[in-house]
Order: C-alpha cells, then sequence, then structure tokens
C-alpha cells in the first residue's frame, strides 16, 4: 500500500569524466517513488543505477535536474546542509557492510545518532530498539571482526534504521553474502517496509532480491522501463 | 641493472611515502654529518700539532707564567733544537663575538718552530723590524679585508689598555688545516710595555716551545726541563704539542660525548621511520608476494626486492643528504662564525654518511624482508586489499 | 557532536606496532628537546644561583673574569672605605678581598687535569655567600697550609677529599673541611686563606673585591664614582649578573645547537607522523566515505584524524619526557669557556620544562597529521565508497 510520491525527480543529468571523455551515465530522466514503496533498481553494469541510487541519497551531485526527497530540495542543499540532512533523512545499506572495525556493534548503530542532539540515555533507547528489530541485541558488545556476514549486514541494517530515516537505500546487500544470509536480510528488509512502512529503494544484481521487493524497475542505457509492478 | 630500474620503480609506487622517507633520510644524514663535523672540529688543534714540537708551561697552570731566563737554561739541554716563547695575549677586536687567538712571540724563534707558516721573505723582513708590526692568517685577513699597513687595535683583557699594531705581512698555511686565524706580534713590544706600567708583571713569559732535534727525544727532553726547574719558583710541566692541544679537549670532554652520542640517536630516529615505512609497504603488498610465489619465485626473490626497496630509498636520501651537507656548512661558517669560524666536511666524514645511510636501509628492512620472504602462499592471498 | 574519541585512540591501538614505531620517534625527538632544555637550565641555575643581588663584584678593567683580573692592594683599599659596604654585626665591614687562580688537579678515575679555582678568602667571605655551608670539618687556621674544598672537587678530583692534601706553590695543603654550595659553581672550587695563598703563588695583587651593598639600590652610586675615580682602574658589576654574564657564551652555544638539532629532529618525526597517517587514510578510505555517507560533516573527519596524530604526539611526549627525567641523575663537568675552570652542573628539570616538551609534541603531531586529515576530510564520498 504505497502512499504519495516520497522521491521525486525531475529531468535528472549525470556524467562523469573519464580520462579525456566525458561519458553520459543518465539523461534527463524523470520518475518518482512512493512513499512505503520497496523498488528495485536493475540494469547492466555500466547502467548508471548505483549512481542514480547515489543522488537520490544525497552523497553526489546532479550535473541538472531536481531531486525532491520528502519534500526537500536536496539539489539545492550545500555540502554542509546536505550532510545535515543525510543524517536524520537517509539510511544506508552498504554491500560490503561498511562498519567501523574498532566500534563495537552498539557503537556502529549509535554513530548516525551521535548527529542528533538526544542524550546518552535516549540514544541508548534507540539502539537498543534497532538492535531487537535485527535480532542482534545479545551481541551488542561484539566487534564486527567477531560477527558473520550475515551478522554484520544485520548490524548495517540496525545502524540504517535507528534514525527512523525517511527512505533506506540499498547498494547489492546481498552482494556478499551466503544464499541463507542473504534470504535472513531480505526478509528483514520485507519487515521493515511493511510492518514499519519504510520506503526502500535497492539496487541488485541478484533476481532473488529482485523477487522479494514489490516492484522492479529495470535502468538500461539511461531510460527507466518498468519491470514489474 | 633491471633489477635496480624495477626497486627504484617499485619504490616509488607510492610517491609521497617514498618521497618523505627518503626526505627523512636526508635530513638525518646532513645531520649526522655536520654533527661529526663539529666534534671534528674539536680535535682540529690537535691535528695540526706536531710531535717534534713540546710545550713548556707553569706546572700549576696555564694561569701562571714562566720567566724569560729560563729560555737559555732550556736552550742548553741535549737534543733541543731551538726554543722560542710566547703569552698568550686574549685581546678584543671590535667585541667578543669576534673572537680570534692572538700571542705575543719572539718572532725569529717562533716562526722557525712553525714552518708550517709561509710568510714571503719580504713581510718577514718587515715583521722583524717593526716592534709594533704584526702578522695575520690569510683567513683572518681575508675575513675583515685587512691590508699591509692597517692599523689594527685590540681591546686587552688581560694586558688592560687599547693595543694597536700595524699589519706587515699575511701567512698562509702550508697545510689546508693549518691555522689560518691567528694574530702574532712582538713579544718586546709588551714586555716594554708592562716595564713601563706594571713592572712587576714584566719578562715573564706563559709558555716555552721546544723543537726537538728528533722526534724520539721528544719524550727525554720533556722530561729533562721539568727536572731542571723542579722545586722552583716556577716549576714546569712539558708535553708535546699534541699531548697539551688533547689536555684541553679532555676538559670539555662531556660535551663532545654528549654530541656524539646525539648523532647516533638522530640515526636511530630515522631508523625507525624507514622501518615504519617498509613496514606499512610490505604489508600492503602481501598478496602480491604470496601471487609471485605461485609461479615459483623464491624467499630469497622475494626477501631481494623487499631488502633492495629499502636501501634503494635509503640511499638515495643518504645522497641527497650528502649533497645538503656542502650548502648547510657554508651558512655555518658565515652565519655562526662565532663559533664555527671554519666547518667544512672531510672525506672521511662523507663515508661515514653513506655508510650510515646503508645501515639505516639494512636494518629498516629486515622485518619486511623476512616477513615478505617467510609468508605462506594460502596466508598471502587471502589478505587482498 | 562529533566523532567520538574512541574513534581515534582505538585505531591507534588496532595498528600497534605502527603506533609505537611513530610515537616511538617522537619520543626520542622529545627527549633530546628536553634534555636539552634541561642542560641549558642546569648551567643557568648553576651560575646564576652563584651570587647575590645585593653583591658587588669589582674587577679590574674589562677583565672578563676574576682570573684575568689583578686589584692592587692601595685600590682594594680605597673600595673598601666606600660608603655604600654594608656594616656588619661585629662592626666590620662586608668586605673580602679575594685571589683567584687556577690549577691543575688530575681527576679521581681518569688522571685526565682539569683547571680548578683556588679562592683566597677572608674573614668574610663565608659571610657575603649565605648559599655555602660548611658541612664537614672545620675553617682553616689563619697562617696555615690548610683548605676546605666544595662537594664537587673532595667527590671528583684526587687529593680533594677530607684529610687529603693537594700539592702546589711547594706546599703541601691539607684539606681540613667540606663545603656545600648548592648547585652553585662554587662547589667547583677550593678555598684556602687568601694571605697564605698569595705568598704560595707569589701574587702580590688581589683578583677581586666582593662585598654587600649597605642598601641595594645604592649599586649605581656605587658604580658611578668608582669606575671614574682616577687612582682606580676597575668595574663593578652586582654579583649576580657577573656570573650570569659567564654563562653567556656556553649558554648561548648550547642553546643554538639544542634548537638546531631539535628542529632536525623534529622534522624527522613529523615525517614519521606524516607517513603513519597518509598509511592510516588510505585503509580507512572506505570507512571515511560511510561516515561521510552516514552525515558527518568534513570538519568531523578533519577532527578524528588530527585527534589521532595528537594522539600520537603526545604519547611521545610523555615516554620522551618520561626518560628525559633519567638525565637529572647525571653530572656534567666541563671547562667553562668563558673562565677556562671546571664547571659541574646538570640537568635540571623544571614545570616549564615540561609544558614546553609536551606543547611541542603535540605541535609535531599536529603537524604531521594535519595534511593527511585534510585528505581524508576532502575525499569524495562516492569514490571513497567504490575502494572496497
Amino acid at each position: 500500500m504505497e502512499g504519495r510520491p516520497i522521491v521525486e525527480i525531475e529531468n535528472l543529468s549525470k556524467s562523469y569524466r573519464r580520462g579525456n571523455q566525458i561519458v553520459p551515465v543518465l539523461e534527463n530522466i524523470s520518475f518518482a517513488i512512493d512513499e512505503r514503496e520497496f523498488l528495485a533498481l536493475m540494469g547492466p553494469s555500466g547502467s548508471g543505477k548505483s549512481t542514480l541510487l547515489n543522488l537520490i541519497a544525497g552523497i553526489d551531485r546532479a550535473d541538472s535536474g531536481v531531486i525532491t526527497v520528502g519534500g526537500v530540495d536536496i539539489t539545492a542543499l550545500s555540502e554542509t546542509e546536505l550532510a545535515r540532512w543525510r543524517s536524520t533523512n537517509v539510511g544506508f545499506i552498504f554491500q560490503f557492510y561498511n562498519l567501523i572495525p574498532v566500534l563495537t556493534a552498539f557503537e556502529n548503530v549509535e554513530l548516525p545518532l551521535l548527529l542528533t542532539g538526544l542524550s546518552g540515555r535516549e540514544r541508548r533507547e534507540h539502539v537498543e530498539i534497532a538492535l531487537s528489530v535485527v535480532n542482534l541485541l545479545d551481541r551488542m558488545d561484539h566487534y564486527p571482526g567477531q560477527l558473520s556476514g550475515g551478522q554484520q549486514q544485520r548490524v548495517a541494517i540496525a545502524r540504517a534504521v535507528v534514525t527512523d530515516p525517511t527512505i533506506l537505500v540499498a547498494d547489492e546487500p546481498t552482494g556478499d553474502l551466503d544464499r541463507v544470509s542473504a534470504a535472513e536480510v531480505l526478509s528483514l528488509m520485507d519487515r521493515l517496509n511493511i510492518e514499519s512502512g519504510k520506503t526502500i529503494i535497492m539496487v541488485t544484481h541478484d533476481p532473488r532480491a529482485a523477487e522479494k521487493a514489490h516492484r522492479v524497475r529495470q535502468l538500461e542505457k539511461g531510460v527507466l522501463s518498468n519491470v514489474s509492478p | 641493472m633491471l633489477a635496480l630500474k624495477f626497486l627504484i620503480r617499485n619504490a616509488f609506487r607510492h610517491k609521497l611515502r617514498t618521497v618523505l622517507t627518503i626526505t627523512g633520510v636526508a635530513i638525518a644524514i646532513l645531520a649526522f654529518g655536520m654533527l661529526r663535523t663539529l666534534v671534528g672540529l674539536w680535535y682540529l688543534g690537535v691535528e695540526n700539532s706536531s710531535a717534534t714540537r713540546l710545550v713548556t708551561r707553569n706546572a700549576i697552570s696555564l694561569v701562571f707564567s714562566l720567566p724569560i731566563s729560563y729560555k737559555d737554561r732550556i736552550r742548553q739541554i741535549p737534543g733541543v733544537k731551538g726554543v722560542a716563547f710566547g703569552n698568550w695575549f686574549g685581546g678584543i677586536y671590535i667585541d667578543e663575538k669576534h673572537f680570534f687567538a692572538n700571542y705575543a712571540v719572539d718572532p725569529k724563534n717562533y716562526l722557525e718552530l712553525y714552518p708550517e707558516i709561509l710568510l714571503s721573505s719580504d713581510q718577514k723582513k718587515a715583521f722583524f723590524h717593526d716592534r709594533k708590526g704584526c702578522i695575520v692568517g690569510k683567513k683572518l685577513a681575508d675575513r675583515y679585508g685587512w691590508k699591509i699597513g692597517d692599523l689594527i687595535t685590540l681591546k686587552g683583557t688581560i694586558y688592560p689598555g687599547q693595543w694597536e699594531f700595524v699589519l706587515r705581512g699575511i701567512y698562509r698555511g702550508a697545510e689546508k688545516s693549518t691555522e689560518e686565524r691567528v694574530l702574532l706580534f712582538h713579544w718586546d713590544y709588551l714586555n716594554e710595555t708592562l716595564k713601563k706600567t706594571v713592572p712587576r708583571r714584566a719578562d715573564q713569559v706563559g709558555f716555552f716551545m721546544i723543537g726537538v732535534t728528533h722526534p724520539n727525544l721528544s719524550a727525554e727532553v720533556a722530561v729533562a726541563v721539568d727536572k731542571l726547574f723542579k722545586n722552583s719558583l716556577a716549576e714546569t710541566l712539558t708535553e708535546t704539542e699534541r699531548a697539551f692541544h688533547l689536555s684541553f679537549v679532555s676538559m670539555t670532554e662531556a660535551i663532545l660525548v654528549a654530541i656524539q652520542i646525539v648523532s647516533y640517536v638522530v640515526i636511530v630516529i630515522i631508523m625507525v621511520v624507514a622501518a615504519n615505512t617498509m613496514a606499512m609497504t610490505a604489508r600492503e603488498r602481501i598478496a602480491e608476494y604470496a601471487t609471485m610465489k605461485t609461479f615459483g619465485f623464491g624467499p630469497g626473490h622475494i626477501g631481494g626486492l623487499v631488502f633492495g626497496e629499502s636501501v634503494v630509498i635509503s640511499m638515495i636520501g643518504g645522497v641527497l643528504g650528502i649533497i645538503l651537507t656542502f650548502p648547510a656548512s657554508r651558512w655555518v661558517e658565515t652565519e655562526l662564525s662565532q663559533f664555527f669560524p671554519a666547518f667544512s666536511i672531510s672525506p672521511a666524514t662523507i663515508y661515514f654518511d653513506l655508510l650510515a645511510a646503508l645501515v639505516v636501509g639494512v636494518v629498516a628492512g629486515i622485518f619486511p624482508t623476512w616477513r615478505g620472504a617467510t609468508i605462506r602462499i594460502a596466508d598471502g592471498l587471502r589478505r587482498i586489499g | 557532536m562529533g566523532i567520538p574519541f574512541s574513534y581515534s585512540f582505538r585505531n591507534l591501538w588496532t595498528r600497534r606496532l605502527t603506533t609505537v614505531l611513530t610515537a616511538s620517534g617522537m619520543a626520542l625527538v622529545v627527549f633530546v628537546f628536553a634534555a636539552t632544555l634541561m642542560l641549558v637550565e642546569g648551567l643557568r641555575k648553576t651560575l646564576v644561583e652563584t651570587g647575590s643581588i645585593d653583591n658587588v663584584v669589582v674587577l679590574r678593567k674589562s677583565a672578563n673574569s676574576e682570573v684575568q683580573s689583578g686589584v692592587e692592594r692601595q685600590q682594594a683599599s680605597i673600595i673598601e672605605t666606600q660608603p655604600e659596604v654594608a656594616i656588619g654585626q661585629e662592626g666590620q665591614r662586608l668586605l673580602a678581598k679575594e685571589l683567584v687562580v687556577l690549577i691543575s688537579l688530575p681527576k679521581r678515575e681518569s688522571d685526565n687535569l682539569a683547571n680548578v679555582v683556588i679562592r683566597g678568602i677572608g674573614d668574610n667571605s663565608l659571610l657575603l655567600r649565605p648559599q655555602v655551608r660548611l658541612v664537614e670539618g672545620r675553617m682553616p687556621r689563619k697562617g696555615s697550609s690548610e683548605i676546605i674544598a666544595g662537594q664537587s672537587i673532595a667527590k671528583r678530583f684526587k687529593g680533594g677529599g677530607l684529610g687529603e692534601t693537594i700539592h702546589f706553590g711547594m706546599r703541601d695543603w691539607t684539606v681540613v673541611g667540606i663545603f656545600n654550595a648548592g648547585t652553585t659553581g662554587y662547589s667547583s672550587e677550593v678555598w684556602g686563606d687568601v694571605d697564605q695563598l698569595m705568598q704560595a703563588f707569589r701574587r702580590p695583587v688581589y683578583s677581586s673585591v666582593l662585598f654587600r651593598l649597605h642598601d641595594s639600590s645604592d649599586f649605581e652610586k656605587f658604580r658611578t664614582r668608582v669606575e671614574s675615580d682616577p687612582r682606580l682602574t676597575v668595574e663593578a658589576k652586582r654579583e649576580t649578573k657577573y656570573y650570569t654574564d659567564q654563562s653567556e657564551v656556553m649558554a648561548r652555544f648550547l642553546r643554538i645547537l639544542g634548537t638546531t638539532l631539535t628542529i632536525i629532529f623534529s622534522l624527522g618525526a613529523v615525517i614519521g607522523a606524516m607517513i603513519t597517517m597518509y598509511a592510516a587514510v588510505a585503509n580507512r578510505v572506505t570507512e571515511i566515505g560511510t561516515l561521510r555517507a552516514l552525515g558527518f560533516q568534513k570538519k568531523s573527519i578533519l577532527g578524528a584524524f588530527i585527534m589521532e596524530s595528537l594522539f600520537l604526539g603526545l604519547l611521545g611526549g610523555i615516554v620522551g619526557l618520561f626518560f628525559a627525567s633519567f638525565m637529572q641523575l647525571i653530572t656534567i663537568s666541563t671547562m667553562n669557556w668563558a673562565t677556562f675552570s671546571e664547571l659541574a652542573f646538570s640537568f635540571t628539570l623544571t614545570g616549564e620544562i615540561v609544558s614546553k616538551s609536551l606543547f611541542f609534541s603535540l605541535i609535531m603531531g599536529f603537524v604531521g597529521g594535519v595534511l593527511p586529515a585534510f585528505r581524508a576530510a576532502r575525499m569524495n564520498i562516492v569514490e571513497a565508497l567504490r575502494t572496497s
């Protein structure tokens, strides 16, 4: 049950410089993502799906066009404002988990909260809730090196949701996991979407992951097309 | 040569890190060389002294003088070729910053005893004839732009008053290391003035220089001189010029030792830095080494690569440091001339510099070389990135 | 709130070997830095404390030290009658006419000779020097061949101990007392009766006159009068200034040497820190990208890496200071270039040196880490994340 559009993209273009050449990756695409949608973005390598994801998440800048997330035109924000925006509006899930190795699971999940004004006690509450959602409360004092791949990814998911962000973006979340762990992670994401109403935008190669999503779009040569509603 | 090219390319894979390490080694070698030179300067007096010249002074200390009448009695001792005498004058030119040694001597005998002081016969004659004349070494003359005929005024500290001298000669040293920053004038001028002003200080000398006919006789003559004046009002202590200078050096030994220790500490510090660099480099390339081992390269090859890189980096730094030593010592000679009017690098120091750079490279490379050579292929391959 | 300190701190701990190596380099530098400062301070303390501000030393004009100076008997008497001289409890003028010469004495262990100051003292000499106390034995009897030695002499020179004898001036002199002079230069002196010593050395003139000012502010008045008096060829200095001037040359040399060495060393240590920090940044590219993606500002990243290198510097500083403090156990004996006499002094650690050293180590850490930290902060997020 999706709602109004939460991400609106208008005439977005982005190119990269490779040596002396300028390679266009996205050319004037426009589309919208609705609230509570679970979207999978697929496409061949180099099609620009990760680029699109990065632009929506505010970690890259478009050459032209407007991106509105949750009513905020992020293309108009300064670097500093964009960072601040990210801390409360975007939750990231990376292929290689990207946990800080010298921090415990608890501390890793706490990290985004340090950018808010919450007190130590309030932060603790949020972290514990997030960790229990991913079922890893008992491992909160473990370092990433002491956790399996699947467990690390779940900690990463807890970190992604702890600030209650507007959108969750995931770049190949199951890319480094075995079948069982991948399935666990995907069903977790599914639950987050259905039970907590989180909007999830996922880039993936993995057809099983795409299956779990509710909507799949293909990005090919800069053109977005629907694959399944 | 191919290996060397490969080593250098490898070393510069990580340009910034390698450049930083080379800079560090260069600075350390520069410091090492300069400090060694500093220590060498201390011993300069010792180097310049001869084994056929003896110094006789008052046995109590340099602060006490000897009667001039001793001269003739010393002359009689068998083995003595010539006797000269002098007083350390300690005069100040302009101010304390412009320090140089100045002595009142008996010109004829003194110059005979010091054949390394080269003076043209005209200038020598002019000097001998002018009671108020003086001669200076070329380096000193160059420094102050003195010409023959100039008036030089020294402010006396031990012998108070303003003393004026006429420059009659500029001497060159026979060896490169001969002291050319000394001013010599007539002892008679000093003595005549003292007789008029402070008569009780007249007819006293600070030291006698004795030339012996044969170096083997030095010890004998020294003993004979001291025996002659034992139990007199002014007992003497006679030793070779070399021993005399050495005793001065030993008085400031503590500082010398400290400086030498410090020069080695510099090398240790840079060794630590270089070792750090090599350890990092080796750690990053473990996977590569493991891969090379799969092709059949042995531990010796891998070890050689790591070791070679370490040595190449430190030798480049060493050479750079040596090159920098020359302008640096020029700077010391001009800016710190009060302390170090001469600060030149000897060939021995350069060899030591190279040796030090080599040692740094070797020590820094030991642990990473061992690590790289002994890594098991499977372990190495697992550590990707 | 920025990135927590524990991040920086734990990263240092994780790469322990590198941290230890880099911090060791810095520790060595701080050691040399602190040791040099301690040496200069020790020299200054010894020479400056050797003197009271209320005392005046009168020497022959343009003599740089007592050893070079000669004050005739009549001149000494004229000075004695000056009104600025203080009067003691027993109505005596607090003034001493002294003789200072150097003699060569052999050291105890090595037989090397050193020039030692022998001071012929008067009745008031001890009174004028409150830093000096007789701790063993007694004062020499007038008219006898007896002497007293400073503790440094007794310890380090042959014949300088209580009951031992030193031979000079054709006589044997017995050491009947040992005096403690704190850290002042007097510790390296031998004292005897001035008249006896003048006879033995055949010196008919004094070296200097020392007296206490009746009123400390009278100094200028005294100096102007005495230096313009045609009967006198003297100059006067406050005792403190006299000793400070003597340490000038050596102190300058030590300071220049120390500063140069420190600059060179710190360049080496900073380079070491830079290499370490650049490597740290390079190893954590993905982490940095992640933190930025999460919303941490560039300046937080900058701060975290600078904090890490500051920690490194501080660690090095503390270790270096720790070892430097042991230098206080060492006494240096060397020849004072101004007076040609033996001088013993030790390394002195002061609070100021401690704070200077720690500050210096922090600066080193900062300089070493600032460029790498900027590199970390200015990374492009997407590129950083792509590196896995």
